[in-house]
């Protein structure tokens, strides 16, 4: 990368980048909490992590649409390549994403047991569902997906199953199992905050074993994403922060501080994303076995005019984002109490 | 079935679900802001429960809302990538921005609106609901002007040839301010308000037949009647000013609503009737000169034709014509209804008319049918062009995209949008049924009012 000289294509590859990061940190614990979900049997426990999340998962998934909005506008190429290319894969992935959401919202309307028995299935399933196929898209843009001169996507649904991303779909889920898991310990009390604690702990051990076998899968078999690491030695330091963020999760948890724990967690997910996004830049859609037909920042973006609006843009909605979203954070810190508004 | 054909039953069947839940938002949290408000003002603890109640049933919206209306923003790249590619630099903006100034809006502080009752004081209260409010309302604004720019598209140039040509903006201002837009905003708001009042008016009505509930009910349908009765005129402003749009800048849609073959002067406005398309004319009740009148203010200017249109631009007639007449047939009704109601209501026999109170409960589906049919004429009138006079719907489609996956797509959403149907009635009516709360009557905690020096 020239770093002396910051095009807006390569601002906007940064702005999509930080969208999707938002995104996996934030709604990535309320996916993680739906992974768990089912873990526990008691219904007030159950309760208690449904209004740990809440709040906010609703505001989380926005950084999907939004990502998804600016993706669109951005980079259209990309867009309609990848979501016409990943049909099924995406289509599912909606159907995930609707479960998960009306779940929350129908589970707490009425008492029967077989009604928020099927509602909790709906959520976890939707859950784990949504963070696999997350994993695997992220896998297959990793691995490169094979793509015509046209710029159209020349594979099938089934060749998207590869190890490789199917490997990086289970990362995926074991991290953020991880992080709910953290996030959910951060919000709860008593015995469920213990046991949080003690699902945080094998999650991470989990996803330390997924990470590791994801790195040397990609050192190997994935030549072009670490090529820039190759070229650029110093960029192991950002692994080496990642590693760091997760030992320190460990170690604040050792010493029984939650909050710290979960920053921890979420500097781990970013400096994966940060590794993902270095790797790929220029390209946001690797092409296999035909890398001249990549889709890239250059390539697929639409015009500079365009691009200049779309900062004006978010130059005015992005920190008014950030200010209200942390204020209402900060109005629903603390541990969850049950009381009749809740879910 | 061709592809062609199944991608466009999913995106209209897909869209045409999710919209029955962002016209009920939008207009119920106007009405949750004035509810608020005048609990703020009045200090009548009914305001407070009708609050509290309807909130409840806005979360239950929201939420599907949000589920539906997240597979539209995919569906634009899965099932219209050629589209795509094509106005992304334009249409994706409107996206984007929707995301960023309303959605985040609008579902940050729905948390407060939902949960942060007794967390925050009354007034940051009422300022969260204001900004749900708000973030709803630019949701219309964006998604409109991204939809407005497909009928009537502005400050655009195309660039490239053939397969590589595209639309790239040269004049922002002129994509949002586009001929149809602001029109078509108000229409399409007018309707939302018109919705959620009408919801309102209905579990009132419901409520006073049923005796319980009385102040609550009988509150509800005061606030519900003025909404209902103010949304339903500016929505006849608006109806008129928009079909003068249609007739200035997508002429063929015009002339298919009214089924209108020969440009004529002194034109007629059918009033009732249908298309008789095999000898292109129309059968019914018409007056003479009055769609003349209408959209040129003249009864001499001639309004254009179908014929004057080559018949591969011409939209489907018979579709249009019913899909518009069926809108504004129930526009005029909810005029009478919500003007009668208001009436009898300033005369203080409302509540004694059991017949029109079977009539307000069952008005609540009259918005609900008229957005549906307003939407439905509008895209279907715009055919068979996917961006009007640039792009047609055949040249949209995805290009990688078999029948078989759009098949299978389409079988799936038929199945989970009918469940989420199923169980949003069984839960709205169970919450209808169950009715307000009576501790939302005691205000507790940071609600309680404080104590008022002179009482």
């Amino acid at each position: 990368m020239n770093s002396g000289h910051l095009d807006l294509n390569t601002v906007w590859f940064i702005l999509v980048g930080v969208l999707f990061t938002g995104y996996v940190m934030l709604d990535g614990f309320d996916l993680g909490i739906g992974a768990l979900h089912l873990f526990t049997k008691d219904d007030a426990e159950r309760r208690t992590l449904l209004n740990a999340i809440g709040p906010v998962w609703d505001g989380n998934e926005v950084w999907l649409i939004t990502g998804g909005g600016a993706l669109f506008a951005a980079f259209p190429n990309a867009y309609a390549t990848v979501f016409s290319g990943f049909y099924l894969a995406f289509m599912l992935l909606l159907m995930a994403l609707i479960f998960r959401a009306v779940s929350i919202e129908f589970r707490s309307k009425q008492p029967m047991r077989w009604w928020r028995q099927t509602w909790d299935i709906g959520f976890s399933t939707g859950s784990l569902v949504a963070s696999l196929l997350i994993g695997v898209a992220l896998g297959n843009i990793a691995w490169g997906i094979p793509i015509d001169e046209r710029g159209e996507f020349a594979g099938t649904f089934l060749g998207l199953l590869k190890p490789y991303p199917l490997l990086l779909g289970v990362t995926t889920v074991t991290l953020f199992m991880m992080h709910g898991a953290i996030y959910g310990a951060l919000k709860t009390e008593g015995a469920l905050h213990d046991k949080l604690r003690r699902w945080a702990m094998r999650s991470i051990l989990f996803f330390v074993i997924c990470a590791a076998t994801t790195t040397v899968a990609t050192l190997f078999c994935v030549p072009h994403m670490t090529g820039r690491m190759r070229a650029n030695p110093w960029l192991f330091t950002i692994v080496l922060a990642n590693m760091l963020a997760i030992a320190n999760i460990l170690r604040e948890f050792h010493h029984g501080r939650d909050w710290r724990a979960f920053v921890s967690s979420c500097a781990a997910m970013i400096t994966l994303m940060v590794l993902f996004g270095l790797n790929m830049y220029p390209n946001l859609v690797y092409s296999l076995p035909n890398p001249e037909n990549s889709l890239t920042i250059y390539n697929a973006s639409s015009s500079p005019k365009t691009l200049g609006i779309m900062l004006v843009i978010a130059g005015i909605g992005v920190p008014v984002v950030i200010a209200y979203t942390v204020c209402i954070y900060w109005i629903f810190r603390g541990k969850v109490k049950l009381d009749r508004m809740s879910y | 079935m061709d592809v062609l054909t199944l991608a466009r039953i999913q995106f209209g069947g897909t869209i045409a679900f999710h919209y029955i839940y962002p016209p009920l938002s939008i207009g119920l949290a106007v009405l949750l802001v004035i509810m608020e408000a005048t609990w703020l003002k009045t200090r009548n603890p009914v305001y407070h429960q009708m609050a509290r109640f309807w909130t409840k049933v806005f979360a239950l919206t929201f939420a599907i809302g949000v589920a539906t209306g997240i597979v539209m923003e995919f569906e634009f790249g899965t099932n219209w990538a050629t589209y795509s590619r094509y106005v992304g630099d334009v249409f994706g903006s409107a996206l984007a921005a929707e995301g960023i100034f309303a959605f985040f809006l609008e579902s940050g502080f729905l948390a407060v609106l939902l949960f942060g009752w007794d967390k925050v004081s009354r007034g940051w209260h009422f300022f969260s609901t204001c900004m749900v409010c708000l973030g709803a309302h630019f949701s219309a604004v964006w998604i409109v002007v991204a939809n407005s720019w497909m009928q009537t598209p502005a400050g655009y140039h195309i660039v490239g040839q053939g397969m590589h040509a595209r639309a790239e903006i040269t004049d922002f201002w002129q994509v949002v301010f586009n001929p149809s837009s602001m029109d078509r905003l108000f229409h399409t708001l007018c309707g939302a308000w018109q919705t959620g009042a009408f919801l309102v008016i209905s579990v009132g009505a419901w409520y006073v037949l049923k005796n319980k509930f009385t102040d609550f009910a009988r509150a509800s349908l005061r606030i519900g009647l003025t909404v209902g009765l103010v949304a339903s005129l500016l929505q006849l402003g608006s109806g008129d000013s928009s079909a003068r749009g249609v007739a200035k800048n997508q002429p063929a849609k015009l002339a298919a609503f009214e089924g209108l073959y020969n440009t004529t002067s002194n034109a007629p406005l059918t009033l009732i009737g249908w298309v008789d398309e095999k000898n292109e004319k129309v059968i019914g009740l018409q007056w003479p000169g009055l769609l003349s009148l209408l959209v040129h203010r003249n009864l001499h200017t001639p309004v254009t034709g179908l014929n004057d249109f080559l018949p591969g631009d011409r939209p489907p007639v018979k579709a249009s014509f019913i899909f518009f007449h069926g809108m504004v047939g129930i526009g005029f009704a909810l005029i009478g209804i919500t003007a009668l109601g208001c009436f009898y209501l300033w005369r203080k026999v409302l509540f004694q008319k059991r017949w029109m109170l079977w009539v307000l409960v069952f008005s609540a589906l009259g918005p609900q049918i008229g957005n549906q049919l307003g939407w439905f004429a509008a895209e279907v009138g715009r055919q068979p062009w996917i961006v009007y006079g640039l792009l047609r719907t055949p040249e949209g489609l995805s290009a990688v995209v078999k029948a078989n996956v759009v098949l299978t797509s389409l079988i799936l959403f038929t199945v989970i949008y009918f469940l989420l149907f199923t169980v949003f009635i069984y839960l709205l009516n169970d919450k209808i049924r169950h009715g307000p709360d009576e501790a939302d009557l005691k205000p507790a905690g940071k609600l309680a009012l404080p104590k008022r020096p002179n009482t």
